[in-house]
């Protein structure tokens, strides 16, 4: 009997330890990364990084002020273009389209779309807008953003909405709401900021892509608030200045990558609490 | 079973029968439900009881595959009947509270004041409507100094009469009320039961239950359901104290159920 509890504490402690320490491994590289994205991106912030554009290297007062720019301007428009279709998507799938066919077939396209790397939506778009008119735009860049937050919404929604008990929808229809109405001001409201939520994840995965922009918003040295023409985002401007041999360039691009996180760190946090504020 | 005359009986259940799908969940029900009483339904759970009422309001054309045959005359108008009864004209005059309270989530003075909306009131005509109703459901003293707070904030037994005070609102003819209490302590039942005597003589009533004390202390009539069926119905004293029926009386002695 004794050998066995103590046999057990000892397993026990064993798998405690085992997972601590893959926690630890797993905080460490963490850390590490942030550690010296901190280091080298600091080093490379100035004023100058904000407001101004970029220069041939060697230049002093060099900046990405047209990436910060176009970076908000292309996610800008890809969350004009996604989250209305993705959330009346949603809302289809989890009020109107239940389990039908339809709906069946939607759900699947968009789990598909979701697992897709983001560079065949790139490519996708390239062939769609990028080829047609004979140059790259910014344009091109937000419907591929866009196409790649659509998913997410979409699935968020439909899942947020499924989550809202029967009871409710039956109470407002019972006081004699029409359909349309108990899905806008209960189901809806019910479930907004769980949709919140996946709508800010979204932005902040949307924020973070390069590959889907190589083939369509592309670059540009200057400021480009024309959407029809190719746009500089942080993200392909941090990768060609990242391969570089210019040390200037390279520390630019550090500070780029920190921009870009702390952007995406902010949204996270922004979207944690609206989801801890629902509940 | 015509208990009462016709200008009593606010609806007449004729050869109602329902099916889930291929199975039937009610089988050829006929009932009178008297005019600004309250009637009681009680019954062994799956008895059918629940999916009885929800005809009244046709809550269940939401739900494809569930359907309902034979009649059910208000005020002599067939409500079954799509062709001549719109569903959401119909749930404005047929007002239904849950087992579960289902507060939406917004503000209490929003909650009550949802269907009142609906019906295009507002300004004072809104105010009033809402004070009045929070009112009748005994539940203003409570809430009059925090309408603005969110009707999740209340307990259970005030999100109950939280959601008495929102059907009330719209000023419905009919008041379905399924298991309003069940899902309650005791004192929050008793305000309940207190809340719904007092609608005796303003509204029609119909109380659905699997507590048979409920059922005796607060209503006029009752209906015993059984496996679908519609076994006996009669003035509540009546059918506690000399039921008709075997299966009546082996229900209310407590021998099954």
């Amino acid at each position: 009997m004794k050998r066995v509890v103590l046999q057990r504490k000892l397993v026990n402690a064993l798998m405690v330890g085992l997972a601590t320490a893959s926690a630890v491994v797993a905080l460490v590289f963490l850390g590490w990364i942030l550690a010296t994205l901190i280091r080298q991106g600091l080093a490379g912030l100035s004023v100058a990084w904000f407001i101004e554009l970029p220069k041939p290297t060697g230049e002093a007062d060099a900046g990405m002020a047209n990436a910060l720019v176009g970076t908000i301007q292309v996610v800008a428009m890809a969350i004009g273009f996604g989250v209305p279709i993705g959330l009346a998507a949603g809302i289809y799938l989890a009020e109107f389209g239940k389990g039908g066919r339809l709906s069946q077939v939607v759900r699947f396209v968009a789990d598909v779309l979701l697992g897709a790397p983001s560079i065949v939506i790139g490519v996708f778009v390239y062939t769609l807008m990028v080829r047609p008119t004979g140059h790259f735009s910014g344009l091109a860049g937000a419907v591929a953003l866009g196409l790649l937050m659509l998913p997410i919404v979409t699935r968020t929604t439909d899942e947020m909405m499924r989550l809202v008990p029967v009871s409710l929808r039956e109470a407002a229809l019972a006081l004699g709401a029409p359909e349309w109405k108990m899905v806008l001001r209960v189901s809806l409201k019910a479930a907004l900021p769980g949709i919140t939520t996946g709508i800010l994840l979204a932005i902040a995965r949307v924020g973070g892509e390069t590959a889907p922009l190589l083939f369509t918003a592309l670059n540009s040295p200057y400021w480009s608030l024309n959407p029809t023409e190719p746009t500089a985002t942080l993200n392909v401007t941090m990768f060609n200045y990242a391969m570089s041999p210019y040390a200037d360039w390279r520390a630019m691009a550090w500070s780029a990558a920190l921009v870009i996180t702390t952007g995406v760190v902010l949204l996270t946090l922004l979207a944690r609490a609206t989801g801890r504020k629902a509940r | 079973m015509a208990l009462l005359p016709d200008d009593k009986v606010k609806i007449r259940v004729e050869e109602l029968s329902f099916f889930y799908g291929k199975t039937q969940a009610l089988k050829s029900n006929n009932l009178e439900i008297a005019d600004r009483r309250i009637t009681a339904l009680i019954g062994p759970s799956g008895c059918g009881k629940s999916t009885h009422i929800r005809t009244y309001n046709r809550m269940f054309e939401l739900y494809p595959g569930q359907r309902a045959t034979g009649r059910i005359r208000m005020d002599g108008l067939d409500v079954l009947d799509r062709g001549s009864v719109d569903g959401i004209t119909l749930r404005s005059r047929v007002g239904m509270v849950f087992q579960k309270p289902t507060p939406f989530p917004m503000s209490i003075w929003d909650n009550v004041a949802f269907g009142l909306k609906l019906k295009g009131c507002t300004g004072t005509e809104l105010e009033q409507g809402v004070t009045q109703a929070l009112q009748e459901a005994a539940l203003w003293d409570e809430v009059k100094d925090r309408l603005r707070a969110s009707g999740l904030s209340l307990s259970g037994g005030q999100q109950q009469r939280l959601c008495i005070a929102r059907a009330l609102a719209v000023r419905p003819e009919v008041l379905l009320l399924d298991e309003p209490a069940s899902a309650l302590d005791p004192i929050a039942t008793a305000r309940i039961e207190e809340l719904i005597r007092g609608m005796r003589g303003s509204l029609t009533v119909v109380l659905v239950t699997h507590n048979m004390q409920q059922a005796a202390r607060v209503s006029d009539y009752t209906a015993f359901f059984y496996m679908g069926e519609l076994v006996e119905h009669g003035p509540t004293d009546q059918l506690f104290t000399f039921p008709r029926e075997r299966r009546t009386e082996e229900y209310i002695t407590g021998k099954f159920g």
